[in-house]
C-alpha cells in the first residue's frame, strides 16, 4: 500500500496500462510534454514516447474520431477531453460513433476506447469548467459510464476501463483530484471488485443514499452528522453510472426503506431521476416513502462565487434524508 | 497554373487545372505528370475498367429497380459516379482501409462485398452488411464526414506501426462543410497521416449546389492545411486511378495525405426518395449525360481497334450475372429474429440490457407459436 493523490492515482494506472499493453494510446491536448493541465498525464510522454502519449491539435471532434479509427486499426486509445464543458463538440463522435461502431457492425469492429472527463464543480474556474454531463452518456446505448470517487478505485477502474472491450466514458471529479488515500499499486485486475458493481462505502438501516464521484465524500460526512442525530445512512458509491449496480442498491432499500439519490448534475432526466423510478418499480412494496432526489439546479453553471448554492452541501443532503425520513425539511412548510 | 506559379505563389493546389486523360469525345491526352501512373493500364486493363462500371451501373440500376418494387426500404444511386469511384478503387491495395459514405456502392463492389451484403442495409434487415476486417472497408458512414477522422486515425495508426498501409476517405461535397472532415485534414496534415482524401464532388448535397458548400474550387481547401489539392475530372477512370496512384504514392512514401476534388455529377436522386427535378434542370443534366464516364472509355476502347462485339458481349455477361446474383441476393437476406434488436450492442456483460432483454424474451414467450414460435 502506498498514500498518493487520486490524480496520481490515476496517472498510475496509465503508466500501468501503458506499460502492460503496446497498443494503449493516449490521446489529448496538452497531455504530452506539460502532462495535462491537471497533469494526470505527467512524465508519461517522456517514459513512453510522443507515439504512445500523443499531444493532439486543439480538436474535440479530432481527438475522439482518430481515436476510433485507431480502434479500427487494433488500437486502445485513452482520449482526454480537457474539461466536461469541452466534451459538446465531440458529441457526435462519442454518442453515433463510439456508442454504436460495435452494434453497427455486428460485433465485428471493437470500440474499447476510454474517454477521460474530469466533470464536476467546486474548484471555483470559469464557465465551462464545471460540467455534469453525464446523463447524455448514460442515455446513450453502447456506452459504459464510470465515475471513480477514491484514489484505490481510481487506480484500479482506469486499468479496468482500458481493458474492457467495450467504450468507456471515465468521469474524474476534478475536486478530489488532490485527495489522498491509500493505493495498492501491485492490485491484480482479476481480482479487483468490477467497475460495475457499487460499493457500500457506510453502512447504515435507515436510510440508502446513493451517489458517486466527489459526493461520495460529502455523502460519508452527511452519515457521520446524521449518526449524531440517531440517523444511521447507508452510504452507496454508484461507481457505475451506465449500468447501474440495482443489486446493490436494491438490497440496501429492501433494509433501509428509504431512499436518497445525490448528484451535482441538473434533477431533470438525470442519473438520480433514473435511480428513483427503478428502484420504485423493483421494490416498491419495501419503500416507507418516496425517493428522494438532492441535485444541482436546473440551471447552466453558475459563476464560481454562486456555485456553493448549486452544489449539493452536507446540509442539503441531510435535509433531503429529513424528506426521506418524514422529519421536518425545507418542503415540509411548502407542503403543508 | 504550372508548377513554377505553384512555387512562386506558394500554393500547393491547381485549382484552374482539371486533370483529364481521356476526354469526353473519348480522345486520350498526354500529360506528362500522369501518364506514368497509368503506363500498366493496355488494352485488357481497360476494357476490365469499363466492364467494372458498366456493371456497378447496372447494379446500381437493379438496386433503384428493387427499391421501387418494394424489395429495399431506400437506395442511393452511384449513376454518374462509376469512374471516380471505380478509378480509385483500382488504385488501392488489399491492405489499404476504405472508409466511405453511404453511395460507394461501386468502391464496396470491387472490395469483394457479395450483392446480398451491399443490399441488406438498405432493406433494413441489418444494421451492416459486412465484416470490415475482411473486406478492407469501414461500413458506410450516413453521419456526414465523421468517417474521414476514422480514416486519419487509422492511418496514424498504420504509420506508427511501420507499415506502408494508406487509408482513404470517401466523402462529398457537402461534406467539406463539416467540422469533422476540415478537423481531419488539421490531424492528417499535422501528423503526416498516410490518407487520401476522396472528395466526389458529384454537384449536389441534396438539394444544395456545390456553389453553397464552397466559393471555390473545393480542392483549393487543402492549401490552408498545408496538403497537395488536385482537381479531377471524375468521369475519366484513367485520370482518377493516375491520381489516386499519385497521391496513395505520396502516403506511402511518408509525404503525408492528399486532397483529391473528383469533379462528377449525381445524375440520379440523393436516393430514391428524393425528387431532383425540384432543383435542377434537364439541361443540366444532358449536359453531363455528354461527359458519361463509360461511353468514352468505350469510344476509347473503339478507336484503339479492339474488338467491339466481344467486349460488348463480355459486359452483357457479366452485368447480367451480376444482376442476377443482386436479384437473387435479396430473397437470401432472411428477416431478422427479434431478440436480435439486442445482439452486439456492447461487447461485454451489461446488466440493464441483460434484464430488459430477459423481459421482452417473457413477453415475446406470451405470444407463444401462433406468430412464428417463442423466437
Amino acid at each position: 500500500m502506498t498514500t498518493i493523490t487520486f490524480g496520481k492515482a490515476i496517472n498510475e494506472g496509465l503508466r500501468r496500462a501503458l506499460a502492460d499493453d503496446d497498443k494503449v494510446v493516449l490521446l489529448g491536448e496538452d497531455i504530452g510534454t506539460l502532462g495535462g493541465v491537471f497533469r494526470i498525464t505527467d512524465g508519461l510522454k517522456a517514459e513512453f514516447g510522443e507515439h504512445r502519449v500523443v499531444d493532439t491539435p486543439l480538436s474535440e471532434a479530432g481527438i475522439v474520431g482518430t481515436a476510433v479509427g485507431l480502434a479500427y486499426r487494433g488500437f486502445r486509445p485513452v482520449v482526454e477531453i480537457q474539461f466536461d464543458g469541452f466534451v459538446y463538440p465531440a458529441f457526435d463522435q462519442i454518442v453515433a460513433q463510439v456508442a454504436k461502431l460495435h452494434y453497427r457492425s455486428r460485433g465485428a469492429v471493437r470500440m474499447p476506447l476510454v474517454i477521460r472527463i474530469p466533470f464536476g464543480g467546486g474548484i471555483g474556474a470559469a464557465e465551462h469548467h464545471s460540467e455534469s454531463p453525464e446523463a447524455y452518456f448514460t442515455h446513450t446505448a453502447g456506452l459504459r459510464v464510470i465515475a471513480c470517487s477514491n484514489p484505490a478505485d481510481a487506480y484500479v477502474m482506469i486499468r479496468q476501463a482500458i481493458a474492457s472491450d467495450d467504450p468507456v466514458v471515465f468521469l474524474e471529479p476534478k475536486r478530489r483530484y488532490h485527495v489522498k488515500g491509500e493505493v495498492d499499486l501491485d492490485a491484480n485486475l482479476a481480482d479487483a471488485r468490477p467497475m460495475g458493481v457499487a460499493t457500500v462505502v457506510a453502512p447504515g438501516r435507515d436510510v440508502t443514499l446513493v451517489t458517486y464521484g466527489a459526493l461520495v465524500q460529502t455523502a460519508r460526512d452527511a452519515a457521520t452528522a446524521a449518526a449524531e442525530e440517531g440517523v444511521s445512512i447507508e452510504v452507496i458509491d454508484l461507481r457505475s453510472l451506465a449500468p447501474v449496480d440495482y443489486s446493490t442498491i436494491e438490497a440496501s432499500v429492501r433494509r433501509t426503506g428509504r431512499l436518497v439519490v445525490a448528484h451535482e448534475a441538473g434533477e431533470q432526466g438525470g442519473v438520480g431521476a433514473e435511480i428513483a423510478a427503478s428502484i420504485t418499480e423493483r421494490c416498491f412494496e419495501f419503500l416507507e416513502a418516496a425517493p428522494v432526489r438532492v441535485t444541482g439546479h436546473d440551471i447552466p453553471y453558475p459563476p464560481a462565487k454562486l456555485e456553493q448554492y448549486h452544489l449539493p452541501d452536507l446540509d442539503r443532503i441531510l435535509d433531503g434524508v429529513d424528506r426521506a425520513m418524514g422529519r421536518p425539511n425545507s418542503l415540509s412548510e411548502v407542503e403543508a | 497554373m504550372t508548377p513554377s506559379d505553384r512555387e512562386a505563389t506558394g500554393l500547393l493546389t491547381r485549382p484552374d487545372d482539371l486533370v483529364q486523360l481521356l476526354d469526353q469525345s473519348g480522345i486520350r491526352h498526354a500529360n506528362p505528370e500522369f501518364d506514368r501512373w497509368i503506363a500498366d493500364v493496355d488494352t485488357d486493363a481497360l476494357i476490365a475498367l469499363h466492364r467494372d462500371m458498366a456493371v456497378v451501373r447496372r447494379l446500381d440500376a437493379e438496386a433503384t429497380a428493387l427499391q421501387r418494387q418494394g424489395e429495399l426500404a431506400l437506395w442511393p444511386p452511384l449513376a454518374g459516379q462509376e469512374a471516380a469511384q471505380i478509378g480509385s478503387a483500382r488504385a488501392l491495395h488489399d491492405d489499404d482501409f476504405v472508409f466511405s459514405s453511404y453511395r460507394e456502392h461501386a468502391i464496396a463492389w470491387l472490395r469483394g462485398v457479395q450483392p446480398h451484403e451491399l443490399l441488406s442495409v438498405w432493406r433494413g434487415a441489418a444494421p451492416s452488411g459486412w465484416n470490415p476486417f475482411d473486406k478492407g472497408m469501414a461500413i458506410p458512414q450516413i453521419i456526414i464526414g465523421a468517417q474521414a477522422l476514422h480514416a486519419v486515425g487509422w492511418a496514424m495508426g498504420a504509420k506508427w506501426e511501420g507499415s506502408d498501409a494508406a487509408s482513404i476517405a470517401y466523402f462529398g461535397d457537402g461534406a467539406t462543410s463539416e467540422g469533422d472532415v476540415n478537423e481531419a485534414f488539421v490531424f492528417a496534415a499535422s501528423f503526416g497521416a498516410p490518407t487520401v482524401f476522396f472528395c466526389q464532388n458529384n454537384g449536389w448535397a441534396i438539394s444544395e449546389p456545390v456553389g453553397l458548400q464552397s466559393n471555390q474550387p473545393l480542392a483549393r481547401r487543402a492549401d490552408g492545411f498545408g496538403m497537395p489539392g488536385i482537381r479531377v475530372d471524375g468521369n475519366d477512370v484513367l485520370a482518377v486511378l493516375a491520381v489516386t496512384r499519385w497521391a496513395l504514392d505520396r502516403a506511402r512514401r511518408g509525404e503525408g495525405p492528399s486532397l483529391i476534388e473528383a469533379v462528377t455529377y449525381r445524375m440520379g436522386p440523393h436516393t430514391t426518395a428524393d425528387d431532383p427535378k425540384r432543383y435542377r434542370t434537364d439541361d443540366d443534366l444532358a449536359t453531363w449525360r455528354e461527359r458519361d464516364p463509360i461511353a468514352r472509355v468505350h469510344a476509347l476502347l473503339e478507336a484503339s481497334g479492339a474488338d467491339m462485339e466481344a467486349v460488348d458481349a463480355d459486359v452483357k455477361t457479366a452485368a447480367d450475372r451480376a444482376a442476377a446474383e443482386l436479384r437473387a441476393g435479396i430473397t437470401a437476406i432472411p428477416d431478422p429474429e427479434p431478440m436480435s434488436v439486442f445482439d452486439h450492442v456492447y461487447a461485454e456483460p451489461n446488466s440493464h440490457l441483460e434484464r430488459q432483454k430477459e423481459r421482452y424474451a417473457w413477453y415475446l414467450a406470451m405470444f407463444g407459436d401462433e406468430d412464428g414460435g417463442a423466437r
